[in-house]
């Protein structure tokens, strides 16, 4: 990825806005003209012809000037947010394709820090700065030139001070980086622990912790001010010997040009005019200690976002995907064992769901039961075996097709700030119609309460749906999935936040559900009792597996939790 | 609910431009000694600034033009010695602002912070976490250049324009006259642009925070994303709130990039008048040649600064927005506040007295959740809270833990009303697990210790094997110091239910609360962890929204909740022979 990718497209606009520049430049450089020209001419010559020629002129410059500058300005600033725009898509969209194992290590707070503040500030330096570097670097070049005409001799004055002035930039630029890089941090984990106390206000609250948590953000708080002082000391360093050096540039012209005209190798008009443009190469030079400040923060930002895309998606699209024609629905489970970082998760799971079947799972917290559906989604690749859909495996499909084959409901409910309606169709949000809307809520027992809201299946419902209860917000996200009818549908422990009643209602409408080849994981044996097969799962291992019928006289653990749940207590729950 | 979406745009206060600027230099002024500092230090670097070319002048001039080389030497080494002042001068104002400015910072961050940690859940429920987000981080940083600038650009630039103005005038009233008539013109232009701009620059941090909204939800919501490979969906709704930043931002622009040239123009227009007025109607012979020349370089002294003054106006409309939507959220107010004269509740026995509690949530004021509702619970009982979804077992816990106020009616721990103490003090007293078993980055060490900040090792394990969450944690690799990340990557979710078990074990509450947390562990974990709870339950009363029936038999009291209030009040047995809604209730899950 380079920077590259993000100006050439632009480059009419940058010649537009160049040329602009230019122009205004020059006009610039025309107004004393003019106006000597009105003093020498008008005023003590007395032409008073040339007067309203010469006036309309000045007021022609200004114009000149403001039509020039604006449109600068303005292609500028157009190149800035555009490219913002542009990279930021690019960051999203590579960023949406990386695998579980990078959201583990970033947090949501880095990388809102990444898409928003990085981009911007990169594209503060394809837009704005580039704008005044240019402007700096054409306006010393003209001088430069207009000096060797005058006298080449005494332009070896700003020949030798320049490189050391571009020396202290570049030095600049680089310390001033390692600073930046480090600010990103730190406003990412400052974004973070923000962040993480929004989210988890009712627990904050619930153990009366905000004094604590305060002190948690002003230790950040603290640091970020810390490293901006840091900043700010470096540049306080570079940017006034920079200006220093500008200033000194001047002082050494007159005094050399001086020593010059004094011995008679130059005249004093000369001089006079070598001065005054040497004067007009002070105030790029101030810029210079202020540019190479910004653009060490850009490219610190630039590192970073290089970084994030480079990231390869550990779960990739096959090379030469097998489509299938139409999916059945028949997942099979063929001796898949998982490993994660070197500790063994999953071992030599088998079993075949054939379409319209149901396979209950049930195990102890952290046996695993989870991870079953990330493989069955490809979340994760199997270390060893495979894991096949319709006979084939999933490393052969498209991803977009194996997943929107199955419809996932997650233990911790997940809904996002828009209407019911949205949320429930979300994967589908261009063609599923309303009538599949309201029959999925209806199969997941929710129509009812969506009915008593406000603007029914339209209502907002807040963030992680806020408003609504455990149940409620459970029972949206059944109908998300429901909505689907995908050949498979995965329930991973997610009818055990519902009340009783609610949650048979569900069962039982899950029964109905014709062909749907159905995987459903939980705690409850009213759950899983009527499956095709239920499998009980041990530190990653099949422990004991059959139908209801065949578990209980297997008088197992499946036997003592149905003991335990049915009540049929010998003191074991009292 | 009023829910604020993603895609939908905050609504802003009006407030008075003036009074935002105010209140904002308020925060400056708190360091008005370092201040003076920075004026002084500006005042020497800006002096030498003004008196260098008067150097280059008399070298030129006077030195070069008589030959004499010595003194043209000497002339250059006190130059010299001036812009090693200079140098060394703006330095030291250079960190001494960066200082202040970011010490500004620091204390609105703060403050800002402080102040949502004292609001309340029907603030948070109303806006999405990255709005609130981008108003304490970005919104806080866009003020940066604005202080800066307005101490050490706005005071300099400002200086010069009123010496150049009052110079011009004494000199010649009428030619300062011409040439300062456009002044109004621009004036009245700046004050058009900013208007406009202002309401499109508020707009575009609308959009901004939509923005960032949107990339928060997804970037937490992610799995479920990828898992309906909606990617092209939201990768859409990106496109378009992105695109909206954009849009808006050009708009914006259009309009406030006219700053400069209208500078330009009035520019022009004021020489043009300067030398038609001069010349055409005052007459030169009147004037004189030298005002003339004099004017001329008075004319750039005065427009530059001018130049300078409206790029830094600009700023600063830039930036208000950013202001007015920080000083938005510190005057929202905490609706549930300690009282005046509120105690701190000494240590409790555990009775919970509702008394006749009516409740509505904030914005729908009309529809009751609870009413009249009235119980008394003695210390050390059980309560078992059940009823369908929505009936508000939720609120009723709730109320006992303040996070909402009743409309009506009193609720009393011990004798004392609860709003009569501190809340602090209240649910310290208290253990309260909420829906989510929130966890925060760090160890599990530090995450069990959240309940307790100040126990020991010892009381830290005695807390997880009391909830049998310690079998699982060693079993980890670092044991207790195995870091949770953000999304939990490690721990399931009965895993982290545990640990939130042992977080309130740990705080060791009177009254313990319970709210749907029994629902997400396996059976065999259960049985486990009800027998530490009992453990922990006798001599505290505690409420619990459960709904297995096995824990919710063991109880002392059931009470069925719907129909906005209590429906049947009793033990297993009793609610049992009633045959009502705990029957029917009862009946759906163990019928068949």
């Amino acid at each position: 990825m380079k920077l590259r990718t993000y100006m050439t497209p632009f480059w009419s606009r940058y010649i537009l806005g160049t040329v602009c520049m230019l122009g205004a430049i020059i006009l610039d450089l025309m107004s004393p003209v003019i106006t000597r020209r009105v003093i020498d001419d008008v005023i003590v010559g007395g032409q008073m012809q040339l007067l309203m020629g010469l006036l309309m002129g000045l007021l022609g410059i200004g114009f000149g000037r403001a039509v020039m500058g604006y449109v600068k300005e303005f292609t500028f600033d157009w190149i800035g947010t555009t490219a913002t725009n542009r990279m930021r898509r690019d960051v999203f969209d590579h960023v949406q394709t990386l695998s579980v194992n990078f959201f583990y290590r970033h947090n949501t707070g880095e990388l809102m820090t990444r898409m928003k503040d990085d981009v911007d500030k990169v594209c503060v330096a394809i837009g704005f700065i580039g704008m005044l570097a240019v402007e700096a670097t054409v306006h010393t070049v003209m001088v430069v030139a207009c000096m060797l005409r005058l006298s080449p001799t005494l332009t070896l004055v700003p020949l030798c001070l320049l490189p050391i002035i571009g020396f202290l930039a570049v030095r600049m630029e680089r310390r001033l980086g390692k600073v930046y890089e480090e600010i990103s941090d730190e406003t990412a984990a400052l974004n973070t622990v923000a962040e993480e106390n929004l989210t988890g206000v009712r627990t904050v609250k619930a153990f009366a912790r905000e004094e604590f948590e305060m002190n948690k953000f002003r230790k950040r708080n603290r640091r970020f001010l810390n490293l901006n002082m840091e900043q700010a000391r470096m540049a306080a360093t570079y940017q006034p010997l920079i200006s220093f050096m500008g200033k000194l540039l001047l002082l050494a012209v007159v005094v050399a040009g001086g020593l010059m005209v004094i011995n008679g190798r130059m005249t004093l008009g000369a001089l006079g005019a070598f001065s005054e443009y040497a004067n007009n190469i002070i105030w790029p030079m101030e810029i210079v200690g202020w540019l190479s400040n910004d653009l060490a923060s850009a490219m610190a930002s630039w590192k970073k976002i290089k970084k994030i895309m480079a990231e390869e998606p550990a779960i990739r699209e096959p090379e030469a995907p097998v489509r299938l024609e139409e999916v059945e629905g028949r997942l099979t489970f063929d001796h898949v064992s998982l490993e994660l970082e070197g500790q063994p998760v999953l071992e030599d799971i088998s079993f075949e769901l054939q379409p319209g079947k149901t396979l209950g799972i049930m195990g102890m917290t952290g046996s695993g039961k989870s991870m079953l559906v990330n493989l069955a989604q490809r979340f994760y690749d199997p270390t060893r075996g495979s894991v096949l859909l319709d006979g084939v495996d999933l490393r052969k499909l498209p991803l977009s097709q194996l997943r929107s084959s199955m419809a996932v409901v997650f233990q911790d409910v997940f809904l996002f700030s828009d209407t019911v309606s949205q949320n429930v169709r979300l994967g589908q949000k261009d063609r599923m119609d309303r009538e599949t809307v309201e029959w999925a809520l209806k199969q997941a027992d929710a129509y009812g309460f969506v009915s008593g809201l406000a603007a029914q299946t339209e209502t907002l419902i807040g963030e992680r749906g806020v408003g609504l209860s455990g149940g409620q917000k459970q029972r949206i996200s059944i109908a998300r999935a429901m909505a689907k009818r995908t050949p498979v549908l995965i329930l991973d422990d997610s009818t055990s936040a519902l009340d009783m009643e609610t949650e048979r209602q569900i069962q039982q409408d899950l029964k109905k559900t014709e062909g749907m080849a159905k995987i459903i994981i939980g705690h409850r044996i009213s759950a899983v009792r009527d499956a095709d097969e239920i499998l009980i799962l041990k530190d990653g291992r099949v422990a004991e597996r059959g139908t209801h019928r065949e578990l209980l006289a297997q008088r197992g653990e499946y036997y003592r939790t149905w003991r335990v749940q049915y009540g049929e207590e010998e003191g074991q729950c009292r | 609910m009023p829910v604020n979406s993603v895609r939908q745009d905050e609504l802003s206060r009006e407030v008075s431009k003036k009074e935002t600027l105010v209140r904002l230099y308020r925060y400056l002024f708190r360091y008005k000694k370092d201040l003076w500092v920075v004026a002084f230090l500006m005042a020497v670097t800006v002096s030498i600034s003004l008196i260098s070319p008067l150097f280059i002048e008399r070298a030129v001039d006077v030195h070069v033009a008589k030959g004499d080389w010595r003194r043209l030497l000497l002339l250059g080494a006190v130059a010299l010695a001036a812009y090693v002042i200079f140098m060394a001068g703006t330095r030291a104002r250079t960190i001494l602002m960066a200082r202040i400015t970011n010490q500004v910072l620091l204390n609105i961050r703060e403050e800002l912070y402080a102040h949502i940690q004292t609001l309340s859940f029907h603030f948070f429920d109303s806006h999405p976490t990255g709005k609130i987000l981008a108003r304490i981080i970005g919104d806080v940083n866009s003020l940066k250049e604005l202080l800066t600038d307005s101490v050490t650009q706005l005071a300099p630039e400002f200086i010069t324009v009123a010496g150049v103005a009052v110079i011009m005038v004494v000199k010649n009233p009428l030619l300062a006259l011409a040439a300062l008539i456009t002044l109004p013109i621009l004036a009245a232009g700046m004050f058009f642009i900013m208007t406009v701009s202002h309401r499109r620059w508020q707009v575009y941090r609308k959009k901004n925070s939509n923005l960032n909204a949107f990339i928060h939800e997804d970037m937490s919501g992610i799995r479920v994303v990828q898992s309906f490979a909606a990617e092209e969906e939201t990768r859409e709704d990106f496109y378009q709130l992105s695109g909206q930043v954009r849009d808006s931002f050009v708009y914006a622009v259009r309009l406030a990039d006219c700053f400069g040239p209208l500078v330009d123009i009035t520019w022009g227009l004021g020489g043009f008048l300067l030398y038609f007025i001069g010349i055409k109607v005052v007459g030169v012979d009147k004037v004189g040649v030298g005002t003339f020349l004099a004017f001329s370089t008075y004319l750039g002294m005065f427009w530059n600064p001018i130049r300078n003054l409206a790029s830094f106006y600009n700023k600063l409309v830039t930036n208000l927005s950013a202001a007015e939507r920080i000083f938005d959220i510190l005057d929202t107010p905490a609706e549930i506040v300690n009282r005046e004269n509120a105690g701190s509740l000494p240590e409790i026995r555990g009775r919970v007295r509702f008394e006749d509690v009516t409740f509505a949530y904030t914005d729908e004021p009309d529809r009751n959740v609870l009413e009249h509702v009235s119980f008394t619970v003695k210390p050390g009982q059980t309560i078992a809270l059940v009823g369908p979804t929505g009936a508000g077992k939720t609120t009723i816990v709730n109320l006992i833990s303040r996070f909402y106020d009743v409309k009506a009616g009193n609720i009393f721990i011990d004798d004392y009303e609860i709003r009569d103490v501190t809340m602090k003090s209240l649910r310290q007293q208290m253990g309260i697990m909420t829906q989510d078993n929130f966890l925060f980055t760090g160890t599990i060490r530090e995450n069990i210790c959240y309940g307790k900040p100040d126990a020991t090792e010892e009381e830290m394990l005695a807390a997880a094997r009391a909830v049998n969450a310690h079998d699982f944690i060693i079993k980890l690799e670092k044991g207790y110091d195995t870091e949770i990340s953000e999304r939990g990557a490690q721990l399931s979710v009965g895993q982290k239910q545990l640990l939130a078990f042992a977080r309130t074990m740990i705080s060791d509450p009177r009254i313990l609360i319970l709210d749907e947390a029994t629902s997400n562990i396996d059976t065999h974990t259960e049985l486990l962890v009800q027998e530490g709870i009992r453990h922990l339950l006798e001599n505290r009363t505690s409420f619990v929204v459960a709904h297995r029936l096995s824990t919710i038999r063991n109880a002392d009291r059931i009470f069925v909740i719907d129909g906005k209030g209590i429906l049947e009040d009793g033990n297993h047995q009793e609610l049992m022979e009633r045959r009502g809604a705990y029957y029917e209730l009862y009946q759906s899950q163990f019928g068949s």
